[in-house]
């Protein structure tokens, strides 16, 4: 079984960002990257299939500039086989992500990807990747399990959990239940260093369908109050009419 | 000319499109799914047949609907604005990034256009039905479903009193005891962070947040919870928010309009007999 899994550059998701004051942009200023959470987390699914099944390949995939490669050299270390950066210095947006990536998928059997990106809070490749290959697609996954070329994927819902049977090739997205990623030791990051990373150059000049053309701070809450028992605590909630 | 397509995945979506449609300025066809809504492959194969013609396809924002109409998107080569929370123009949105960290104001370039948006930034407009749609064929098969019916409490995105906890309740059944015993006496519903939905205290679809569900009750009691960006993005819009914590420098004292510093194990249940 072949599995693609696509990964993001964000900015660190613990960390505190602004926009820029001229609203341009965001302030990145010191503020680290990292592989977007959930990708980690399809990663981290993929190498468990492959250290249950030695014959599954991992190849790990992103779009982006030179500095992307750092992401790409996680995922090896954390145990994809082999790396692919499509070179793109172009605006993109989620459909021009899913039309590179629907180039790219043919002849995998899966593709596991993050439910969403913790920058652009989108949620929408991967869908618009299963539309464009006509494939399948549970999204959410918080467990998958793979046996003959079908999918048994159980997803989180709206209102609790559901179970869907899907055949391969299919696109699944994670969600943070699926599993804990690991923490990558030394040794794992110097192999990385030695597995394959191709660079190839995008395979359609699809434009992007919308853009960012401001970014704004959310206006503040007004400050509150410390109250010092329950009691003025529901003196408090009351007067604000909600008691 | 631009034309409103809206799709209403459940009843309780009625209003909340009407809305939509009064702020974007144009009238509106809804069509409501039949029934149970099928897996996303054949719902999005419906909605593309029903779509030819418009412009602008809307639907709330629920994790039901991102599944779904980010396929479409995919089937049209549309156009998507997820989250909107604003309609400066119809090719202008403001949504919130980066869990809640920016509002970015997006400008589409191309139609159709796919949105989602959240019901709490919009008026309640009733509008009825235009058309059902009815869904039979699917390929991808759903073997089982579970939660709907979660006894008398209201929907957490709709509720208008929200107790939520974190990670010290410790169990689900001293969580369920503290934090669902005060929702019952509001006459309200129970969320939870990621901490606590993890660690198994909670139910995963009562997680709010980044990356949960986005709430904009009237009233939002935290008991346990530290303030996490990624929590705070989900309860932002709440009219009144509480927070109990024994943490006296803890982050959610910051955006909380009463802050009690307290034992949860002691001020909740306080709390549950006096009001
Ligand atoms: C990709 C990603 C997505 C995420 N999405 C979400 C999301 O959607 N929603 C979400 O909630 N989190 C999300 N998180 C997790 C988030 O970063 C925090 O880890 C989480 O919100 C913390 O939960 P908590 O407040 O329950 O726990 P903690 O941060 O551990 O806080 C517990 C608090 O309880 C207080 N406390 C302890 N004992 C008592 C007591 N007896 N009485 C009163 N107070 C007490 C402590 O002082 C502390 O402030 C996400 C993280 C990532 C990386």
């Amino acid at each position: 079984m072949k599995i693609l899994c696509p990964i993001k550059r964000v900015v660190d998701p613990y960390a505190k960002v602004r926009p820029l004051s001229d609203g341009s942009g965001l302030d990145i200023g010191a503020v680290k990257f990292d592989v977007n959470p959930f990708d980690e987390i399809a990663v981290e699914e993929a190498v468990r299939m492959k250290e249950k099944d030695p014959t599954v390949t991992i190849t790990a995939v992103s779009i982006g500039g030179p500095e992307v490669e750092e992401q790409l050299r996680k995922a090896l270390a954390m145990g994809a086989d082999e790396a692919m950066l499509i070179e793109n210095a172009l605006p993109l947006d989620s459909s021009v992500v899913a039309a590179e990536l629907a180039h790219f998928a043919k002849g995998y059997d899966l593709v596991l990807m993050g439910k969403q990106s913790t920058d652009d809070d989108n949620g929408q490749a991967a869908q618009m990747l299963a539309a464009k290959l006509n494939w399948p697609q549970a999204t959410f996954a918080s467990s998958v399990s793979i046996v003959d070329g079908i999918a048994t994927v159980t997803r989180e819902t709206d209102t609790g959990e559901e179970t869907l049977v899907l055949p391969l090739p299919a696109v699944i997205t994670t969600d943070l239940r699926l599993n804990e990623p690991r923490y990558i030791a030394l040794p794992g990051i110097i192999k990385a260093r030695t597995k394959p990373l191709s660079k190839v150059p995008r395979a359609t000049d699809a434009g992007p369908k919308s853009r960012v053309v401001r970014m704004d701070s959310p206006p503040p809450r007004p400050a509150g109050r410390k109250v010092a028992r329950v009691d003025e605590l529901i003196a408090g909630l009351k007067e604000r009419g909600v008691l | 000319m631009p034309r409103l397509l809206l799709v209403a995945f459940a009843p309780a979506d009625n209003a909340a499109l009407g809305g939509f449609a009064e702020a974007i300025g144009l009238e509106g066809t809804l069509i409501a799914f039949e029934g149970e809504v099928p897996p996303a492959d054949a719902a999005a194969d419906a909605l593309k047949k029903e779509a030819d013609g418009f412009t602008h396809i809307a639907a709330v924002s629920s994790m039901q609907s991102k599944d779904v109409m980010a396929r479409l998107a995919g089937l049209l080569d549309a156009a998507m604005v997820t989250d909107a929370i604003k309609v400066v123009s119809p090719t202008q949105f403001v949504r919130p990034m980066v869990a809640g960290s920016v509002l970015a104001t997006v400008e589409t370039m191309h139609e159709p256009v796919v949105i989602t948006f959240r019901p709490a930034s919009f008026p309640k407009v009733e509008k009825n039905g235009d058309k059902a749609l009815k869904v039979l064929e699917t390929t991808t098969s759903r073997t089982s479903k579970s939660g709907g019916a979660k006894g008398s409490r209201p929907d957490l995105t709709q509720a208008k009193r929200i107790v939520s906890g974190g990670r010290p309740l410790k169990d689900a059944a001293t969580f369920e005891k503290i934090i669902g015993g005060l929702a019952d006496k509001l006459g309200g519903a129970v969320g939870a962070t990621r901490a606590a939905v993890d660690s198994g205290i909670a139910a995963n679809e009562l997680q709010v947040g980044q990356t949960g569900k986005i709430v904009a009750p009237d009233l939002y009691i935290a008991a346990g919870i530290s303030g996490s960006t990624q929590h705070m993005a989900g309860i932002k819009d709440s009219k009144v928010i509480v927070a109990i914590n024994t943490d006296p420098d803890a982050p959610i004292f910051e955006f909380a309009d009463f802050g009690l510093v307290a034992d949860l194990f002691t001020a909740v249940p306080e709390l549950t007999e006096k009001v």
